[in-house]
């Protein structure tokens, strides 16, 4: 339970970071809060030869409204993130998803961007970030490119991220809201302990209008699949209608049908497609103001 | 080989500077260098939250981080919560009180979660209480002796300090 050998650098810009990736190819790392790759280092799952330490670089922490998204340094601590309540108003989402990350000891050292490159199926804030199509921008040394989250995650642990790449920031769409609509988010998981990675867990965002009809819609589960899971032609199906058990279940039944969950000693495949099925129904009544008991399931 | 770091902190409120290897984690370095070994070491994993330390004041795991990361910062351990040698914390008092310990094993990490929850809000509730040991895992299950504790020790019936 301890890490291999390896040379420490902390990096003073991330240009200086970038250059050492691009310097050490696949042997060097990029560490942030560490709070997952600080374990897979001492169960030797990973190895680096070098870490440089980008945790305390100014240039990658903060936000600012861009267009229409929230810019997000990657470096961000999720505690930060977190607490402000300028973001959480501008991207509900992003607070109710961050309240199931770890503890309160792992949200104080772990980042944001940590999460998405860590790219671990069950975790909550790579599922908001596909729910919400949020834009990721990754960079090396020679170039710059923005990818969409859902074309991010490749499979488990598994991203497009090259060697020499640094997430930066990541965009988060921010949903305009007329007049007399609300916006809504819903946020939940099934984990054997709070805090612990999900057996299944899911996103929901609405607008709906004065009338109480959904106006707009976006819908995923994490958990269930070899990366998390958005929807957007289910949610569409939703738009201009009320949601009810009944328009509520039929998304579901029809999300959870195309997942493709793994089997563990704590939940088997078709536990996990249940348990996607049931939480997306909950979560999009209660985001509904629709009462949740006696549901379909 | 790789290089070994010379690193410069501050460990309950005294400076410390020592030549580490990086792969050395934080809770390593203050119980092997330091001689601090009140912090325990649990699953080395970020798991079970007995090496629980503030770092610049917030609750952090310390084998969830190399000590080559905490160079410059503030670092305080469970020893630093008393405010004497051979005295004990209104909150360490309370545990002492309503027997929230039994092997102890858990103690330094619920302790620390517990103390940095009173520093952000003298009066936590029930619920607030539980989320911030919900990090730190007691395996002798004494949890609610922990909870009545922490009420213990926010309702000013101890007042040693």
């Amino acid at each position: 339970m301890k890490a291999a050998p390896f040379d420490y650098l902390r990096a003073d810009s991330l240009e200086q970071a970038l250059h050492e990736l691009a310097r050490h190819g696949g042997d060097a790392k990029l560490i942030a809060g560490g709070q997952s790759l600080v374990p897979m280092m001492a169960m030797r799952l990973a190895r680096p030869s070098v870490l440089v330490d980008i945790h305390r670089l100014a240039e990658l922490r903060g936000w600012q409204v861009a267009g229409d998204a929230v810019r997000l340094r990657a470096a961000s601590r999720q505690c930060e993130v977190e607490a402000d309540a300028g973001l959480a108003g501008a991207v509900p989402l992003l607070r109710a998803a961050l309240r199931w990350v770890g503890h309160q000891q792992t949200r104080n050292r772990g980042t944001v961007g940590g999460s998405l490159v860590h790219a671990d199926p069950a975790a909550e804030l790579p599922l908001a970030a596909a729910v919400l199509q949020a834009r990721l921008h990754l960079r090396s040394e020679r170039t710059e490119r923005c990818v969409d989250a859902a074309d991010f995650a490749l499979g488990p642990m598994f991203t497009t991220l090259a060697d020499d790449e640094c997430l930066v920031a990541i965009d988060w769409p921010t949903w305009s809201v007329g007049e007399g609509e609300v916006l809504r988010c819903e946020f939940d998981e099934t984990a054997i302990r709070h805090g612990d990675f999900a057996m299944a867990s899911v996103a929901v965002q609405l607008v709906l209008d004065a009338s109480g009809v959904c106006r707009r819609a976006a819908i995923g589960l994490g958990g269930v699949d070899a990366t998390p899971l958005a929807f957007p032609d289910l949610a569409a199906q939703l738009h201009g209608r009320r949601i009810d058990a009944s328009s509520a279940a039929e998304v579901a039944q029809a999300a959870a049908a195309r997942c493709q969950p793994g089997s563990d000693m704590h939940a088997d495949a078709e536990y996990r497609r249940h348990l996607g099925a049931a939480l997306l129904q909950r979560a999009l009544l209660r985001a509904a103001g629709e009462p949740v008991a006696g549901a379909a399931f | 080989m790789p290089s070994c770091v010379t690193i410069r902190m501050t460990v309950n409120g005294k400076a410390v500077e020592r030549t580490v290897e990086p792969r050395q984690t934080l809770v390593d370095f203050l119980r092997d260098e330091l001689g601090l070994t009140g912090t325990h070491v649990g699953c080395e994993h970020g798991v079970c939250g007995a090496c629980s330390v503030l770092l610049d004041g917030q609750p952090v795991r310390s084998c969830c981080m190399f000590a080559v990361q905490a160079d410059g910062l503030q670092v305080t351990t469970v020893e630093g919560l008393a405010p004497a040698r051979g005295r004990l914390s209104t909150l360490q008092d309370a545990f002492c009180e309503a027997h929230a310990l039994q092997c102890g094993y858990c103690t330094p990490g619920m302790l620390v979660a517990c103390h940095a929850l009173l520093e952000r809000n003298p009066h936590p509730g029930e619920a607030q209480i539980r989320e911030a040991i919900g990090g730190n895992l007691c395996r002798c299950t004494g949890y609610q002796q922990i909870v009545d504790a922490v009420k213990l020790a926010s309702s000013q019936e101890l007042c040693h300090d």
